[in-house]
């Protein structure tokens, strides 16, 4: 039960000259309720492609996805996305971005505010809930993305590479951040990089994708308690187990396209 | 064009500049012409205005112009956003729409003065008629672009947190997304609209207005008064650009600073 399941999934795009070109190829996939997974890949094999789909932004050419056992055909409440590139309404303020999922639902105002405020508080930003996005750093703007999801109590937060424009140490702090909300919300979480660093440091398990077109190289349980030391023998040992997995054979491209 | 108002310095250049030509102009006339006729001087000019202002009809033409102005510009208002809009978002609608927005678009609108008196007779609504023609190409093409430029992670963001309608998606998104390009096209419709209202009330369609009694009086070949009417329509103009100005950076300013970079 609350799993997302996800079976025999492949995307293609036709270019411009009438082939296609295949995003992702026959890939299966289980995530648990409440499990932080990071889906670890080169750029462009395919990793925004997959989350779209499970999004319900993109239908896939075949295969199919199911939560909870019921199978997702188009934008699905029950499921958040935090995008790559920054995504908030730059019209709205901090508060009312947050507050936005909420507003379409047609909660009064007063109640949607005060949502919205909470988890504005969870993600550190109170303080900015008058501003507008493009007073913001970037590492903010990701927050305050991350707390309009939430505000909707999803049970699968989507995170595509949304540290991936950040420098070292915020995304260090992001990470951290989100290590406790995790904690504090349970949600499911399908995490995006292309950093086996990250990866390593916050996931459960660790999905590593093939090049183009994409597919389940190998799955990585990281049974390693939390908070993780980024320079211990543990987290060593993993991050090259990871990164000798990257470079064999096998999680190479079966034909270089 | 200084947009800030510039330094005080600056502004002094201006004003100082404004009275040059002014005593240059009272020069040229009273030395060199000596015609009010060909040219009124600076001094006809304020003559004629303190009378028209005692005797004239001067508050009459301008509501009676602003009239006009506001039956072109708002008609142009109610169809060039919805049809922007429409088609904007609905790509087989645009396709429909396109091709007969751009053979009606050249037009002059000044060239359909005639069926403007055909459709509407000598009315104020047949005045308001040219105004539209004339504004509301630049609300509709303006809002248009903005639709069409909604950025999509906008609106796939907005279907994730549950805006899927159409009409919750082009009210709550793709709208003021596309806002500061709908009060751009709106701040052009003003210019051009005003620019037609001159030749919109050539034609007799009422007894006052800034537009006919410019033509009123230059029948009367009473110039000094003409050049009255030429200066207060600029001046109309040039505070209906201002306050519009003012009132755009004040709604987009705050969101749209640093968006670009
Ligand atoms: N809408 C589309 N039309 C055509 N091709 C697409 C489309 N979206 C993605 N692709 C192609 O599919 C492949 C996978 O793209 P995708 O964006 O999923 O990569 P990614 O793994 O997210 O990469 P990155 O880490 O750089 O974000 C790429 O080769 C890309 O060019
Ligand atoms: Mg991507």
């Amino acid at each position: 039960m609350g799993d997302l399941v996800i079976r025999d999934l492949c995307q293609g795009f036709r270019r411009d000259d009438g082939s296609i070109l295949t995003a992702i190829e026959h890939l299966d996939l289980v995530i648990h309720e409440e499990e932080l997974v990071c889906v670890l890949g080169p750029s462009g094999c395919g990793k925004t492609t997959l989350l779209r789909m499970i999004a319900g932004l993109d239908t896939a050419t075949c295969g199919e996805i199911e939560l909870d056992g019921e199978q997702i055909t188009g934008p699905n409440p029950k499921i958040g996305i935090v995008f790559q590139e920054y995504s908030l309404f730059p019209w709205r303020t901090v508060i009312d971005n947050v507050a936005f999922g909420l507003e379409m639902r047609g909660i009064p105002r007063e109640e949607r505010t005060r949502t919205a405020g909470h988890f504005l508080e969870l993600v550190g930003l109170a303080q900015f809930r008058g501003s507008y996005p493009s007073e913001l750093s970037g590492g903010m703007r990701q927050r305050v993305a991350v707390a309009r999801a939430l505000a909707l109590d999803p049970v699968v937060l989507l995170m595509d590479e949304p540290f991936g424009a950040l420098d070292a140490q915020t995304r260090n702090m992001l990470q951290h951040e989100l290590l406790m909300i995790w904690e504090k919300t349970r949600k499911t979480i399908v995490f995006i990089t292309h950093s086996v660093d990250e990866a390593v440091f916050l996931a459960d398990r660790i999905i590593v994708l093939t090049p183009r077109p994409g597919r389940v190289c190998e799955t990585i349980s990281i049974d390693m308690p939390r908070p993780r030391d980024r320079t211990g023998a543990g987290f060593a040992k993993f991050r090259r187990y990871v990164l000798d997995l990257i470079n064999q054979p096998k999680c190479e491209s079966p034909d270089k396209v | 064009m200084n947009r800030n108002g510039g330094k005080r310095s600056e502004r002094w250049l201006g004003g100082a500049a404004i009275l040059a030509v002014l005593v240059f102009w009272q020069a040229v006339a009273a030395f060199v012409v000596r015609d009010s006729f060909i040219l009124p001087s600076p001094v006809d000019v304020a003559v004629s205005f303190v009378s028209l202002l005692e005797n004239g009809s001067l508050p009459m033409d301008f509501a009676t112009s602003i009239l006009h102005f506001a039956i072109g510009l708002g008609a142009a208002l109610l169809i060039g956003i919805p049809v922007g809009i429409v088609m904007g978002w609905n790509r087989r609608i645009d396709a429909l729409l396109d091709p007969v927005i751009e053979i009606l678009r050249p037009i002059p609108p000044l060239a359909w003065i005639p069926f403007a008196i055909v459709w509407f007779g000598l009315t104020n609504a047949s005045a308001g008629f040219v105004i539209f023609v004339g504004s509301v190409f630049p609300v509709l093409i303006n809002t248009y672009t903005g639709f069409r430029s909604v950025p999509r992670i906008f609106v796939e963001a907005g279907k994730m947190l549950g805006c899927i309608k159409d009409r919750d998606l082009i009210r709550y998104i793709a709208f003021p997304s596309a806002l500061p390009s709908v009060a751009a096209g709106i701040r052009i419709a003003t210019g051009v609209g005003w620019m037609c209202l001159v030749a919109a009330e050539l034609f007799g369609v009422s007894k006052f207005g800034l537009g006919q009694k410019l033509w009123f009086f230059y029948n009367l070949h009473q110039m000094d008064a003409v050049v009255v009417y030429m200066i207060l329509l600029g001046l109309i103009g040039l505070g209906f650009d201002m306050v519009f100005r003012y009132w755009i950076e004040r709604q987009f300013l705050k969101w749209r600073m640093g968006e670009v970079a």
